[in-house]
């Protein structure tokens, strides 16, 4: 590979890098995203049986 | 607009941006031919293409922050911190690949004395400072009106670096457009619009999956507190 080649490759390699770190980062944001909204599914099903236990009551 | 399209623009758009950037490499490497810049040029289509989307996002973002201060619309301004976010990706690829370029050509990385480098730097480098700006203010309106201002005077100077090769009367950057139109032959120009295209929609893309995840993440965040 010719030295003018490997600056070309290079450029379009940085442009593939970049764009798969951002797509990286949004899947670690999605999955945080996933962990809290089974945390509030949680919350809110705890707080349902209070509701219940407390009308039982 | 069949109903299937209207329920997944998102996916529709990358699946566009996908089949634009396969379109354009191949156009770039197997179509357009190499002129006497030698293959080197080659980077040009990805790299003006990418600064030109640096600005069109620049632009977006100061469209959306008028929005804020004009109409008071709240979510302008998540869509314009989305936007100058964008803009600052497609900003520090432009100045990696124009390095790349510059480095083979000139022989050197950057040239301080070029008007054209030094003012896209500047531009780069005060949408950088707006996210210092932004995250030093409490979430609320406030913010939302400062980070609308600053991101108006950053729009400034969008053109401001567009116009700088022109009027600049001593420089090494090669001109790709000037009044008389493109400096380059019919299939390089078509490989170049391929290109653009490719870019804007991948920007289109990027811009619209960060949304949606930042108003998934400030629901959440209304979610937590309303079952507090």
């Amino acid at each position: 590979m010719s030295t003018e080649e490997k600056y070309v490759a290079a450029a379009y390699l940085v442009i593939f890098a970049v764009v798969l770190a951002y797509v990286v980062i949004i899947a670690l944001k999605l999955q945080r995203l996933e962990r809290e909204l089974s945390e509030l599914a949680e919350l809110a099903r705890v707080k349902q049986e209070e509701r219940k236990a407390v009308a039982v009551g | 607009m069949s109903t299937w399209l209207r329920n997944n623009r998102l996916a529709a758009l990358a699946a566009l941006a996908f089949a634009l950037i396969t379109a354009s490499i191949a156009l770039v490497f197997f179509y357009a031919p190499v002129d006497s810049d030698g293959l080197n040029q080659k980077i040009f289509y990805f790299h003006v293409g990418i600064a030109l989307t640096a600005y069109a996002c620049f632009a977006w973002g100061g469209w959306k922050a008028l929005r804020v201060l004009w109409k008071g619309e709240e979510s302008a301004d998540l869509e314009s911190y989305v936007a100058i976010h964008q803009g600052v990706i497609f900003g520090a690829l432009t100045l990696v690949t124009g390095s790349i370029w510059a480095r083979y050509r000139w022989g050197h990385w950057w040239e301080w004395h070029e008007d054209q480098l030094v003012l896209f730097l500047v531009l780069f480098l005060f949408y950088a400072a707006y996210f210092m700006l932004r995250f030093s203010v409490p979430a609320g309106p406030r913010r939302a009106n400062l980070s609308a201002v600053y991101a108006l005077f950053g729009v400034a100077l969008v053109p401001v670096s567009i116009l700088a090769i022109r009027l600049s009367e001593r420089f090494i950057h090669p001109v790709a457009f000037d009044r008389h139109g493109p400096n380059m032959a019919g299939s390089q120009f078509f490989t170049f619009c391929v290109s653009l295209a490719a870019m804007l929609t991948l920007a289109a893309t990027l811009y619209h999956v960060e949304l949606a995840g930042k108003r998934i993440d400030v629901r959440l965040r209304e979610l937590r507190e309303a079952l507090r």
